[in-house]
């Protein structure tokens, strides 16, 4: 019989709608007692290896109004550039750092992930690419979960080699990948709005 | 030249069909006006940063996660009709996606969910939360037990309601993979009146999310059954790598 693949189209997404927090962040919305604890909502651990830092800022929309009903994952290496793949679906042990996390946006468009600085990761061409941690975003209003990355910005001479950002050929949208460090109490701080539309907008991804 | 093949699990994804997924301008769905990215998304090739993602382990679920009449139980079951919803996770290749992490939430019976910012004036049900989460086993299949949720009004258009739905998450193996959608039921004439439903082009796509009714696995005298399977993206299964060898 000749070989004929089976072939299924992907499901099609909808909107994560305003009631989000009700199945992804439960306890958040005051529904307690069905999960211990939110997912993702603690990424670090005593024996997470690296440097802390938290990421933070605010989810605009097309006229620069806060999107307070937003739910963001990010996705990202550990300090030595691998992902947490060897935790297996039957293993019983929590990894140090799994290396994704889920926040909400706030009344104020505000989110904020305390995690580490991720290390660099092997690109396609085998070259390492830039730190960085992918961002899925999801929203009333957003019809399909939208992708993009967040990288640091001192890191400059990696970003400037990196395959994802040096693909982006109008320059000046380069920088709304980039999150900005700063220091407060001793403590490094990234600051990195998202903006889902209008003139600063970030650049999203099909992947 | 010689080409340097790649383990099938490297794959990369088939690219997105986005003219089966909603555009993110859909203007009769008015909260994407303002929430829709303007320019063209960027192509990536795959990295390890997409290829990759979490895995859940059975560790995190509770013995009433997947069972939403009593996950939020405060004395009493959830009150509404009584359905199993199951079926089976699959890639677009038909193989079974298994040990991913599914999460549910939805309305209670009335139509009224559990959220501050919820404004219909149907009543909440004291036993009801609206959130359940199962692990597909090793051949891609979950289960829930929950109430069927009731259809219900929305600020959108002058009158617009929601058909009755049950909003789902899931993960697959990698971050490319990441979908959220809603489950619709069979028969259901709202479907095709709403705005949501309506942002999806393509008929056979909006088929893809009713659940049918399964009469050989409801439950006498408890439970109706619905069956729904969900696809998540596939990828090459062989794949030569388009550049020498040693590189």
């Amino acid at each position: 019989m000749a070989f004929e693949p089976k072939f299924m189209k992907e499901s099609p997404s909808q909107t994560a709608g305003p009631y989000v927090h009700i199945g992804l962040t439960p306890n958040l919305q005051d529904i307690t007692g069905v999960y211990k604890t939110d997912p993702g909502a603690q990424m670090l651990t005593p024996g997470t290896k690296g440097e802390r830092i938290a990421i933070t800022g605010r989810v605009l929309d097309g006229s620069g109004m806060a999107v307070a009903d937003a739910v963001l994952e990010i996705w990202q290496a550990d300090a030595d550039g691998s992902y947490g793949g060897a935790h297996g679906p039957s293993s019983n042990t929590t990894p140090a750092f799994t290396g994704w996390g889920r926040k909400a946006t706030d009344s104020e468009g505000r989110y904020r992930f305390e995690t580490i600085k991720p290390g660099r990761v092997p690109g396609p061409d085998g070259k390492p690419m830039a730190p960085h941690v992918t961002l899925w975003i999801v929203a009333r209003g957003i019809n399909t979960g939208l992708h993009t990355r967040i990288y640091f910005d001192d890191e400059a001479g990696a970003n400037a080699a990196d395959p994802v950002l040096t693909r982006i050929m109008d320059t000046r949208r380069r920088p709304t990948l980039v999150a900005k460090r700063s220091v407060e109490d001793g403590k490094v701080i990234y600051t990195h709005d998202i903006c889902l539309q209008g003139e600063d907008e970030t650049v999203f991804f099909d992947i | 030249m010689a080409m340097k093949p790649i383990v099938s699990e490297a794959g990369a994804f088939y690219a997105r069909d986005r003219a089966w997924h909603p555009p993110a301008f859909t203007p009769q769905y008015k909260s994407t006006v303002l929430r829709s990215p303007r320019h063209a998304l960027l192509s990536l090739g795959p990295t390890m940063s997409e290829l990759t993602g979490p895995v859940f382990g059975h560790d995190m679920l509770g013995p009433h996660d997947n069972d939403l009449i009593v996950n939020f139980s405060h004395g009493g079951e959830a009150i509404g009709q009584r359905i199993i919803v199951h079926g089976q996770i699959l890639d677009e290749n038909a193989r079974p996606v298994p040990g991913t992490l599914m999460e549910i939430w939805q309305a209670n019976a009335g139509g009224r969910y559990r959220h501050k910012r919820e404004g219909y004036r149907a009543a909440l049900d004291p036993n009801f939360g609206g959130c359940g989460r199962v692990i597909t086993d090793e051949n891609g299949w979950y289960s829930f037990r929950t109430v069927k949720p009731g259809a219900y009004p929305w600020p959108n258009g002058g009158n617009d309601w929601r058909p009755a739905h049950i909003h789902f998450s899931v993960f697959g193996h990698a971050f490319a993979q990441r979908l959220i959608s809603q489950m619709y039921f069979e028969g259901d004439p709202m479907i095709w009146q709403c705005p949501i439903v309506g942002t999806i082009p393509d008929r056979q796509a909006v088929e893809q999310l009713i659940a049918r009714l399964d009469r050989n696995n409801t439950v006498p005298m408890d439970a109706l059954a619905y069956r729904f399977d969900i696809v998540l993206r596939g990828r090459r299964s062989t794949l030569f790598e388009n550049r020498p060898e040693g590189n």
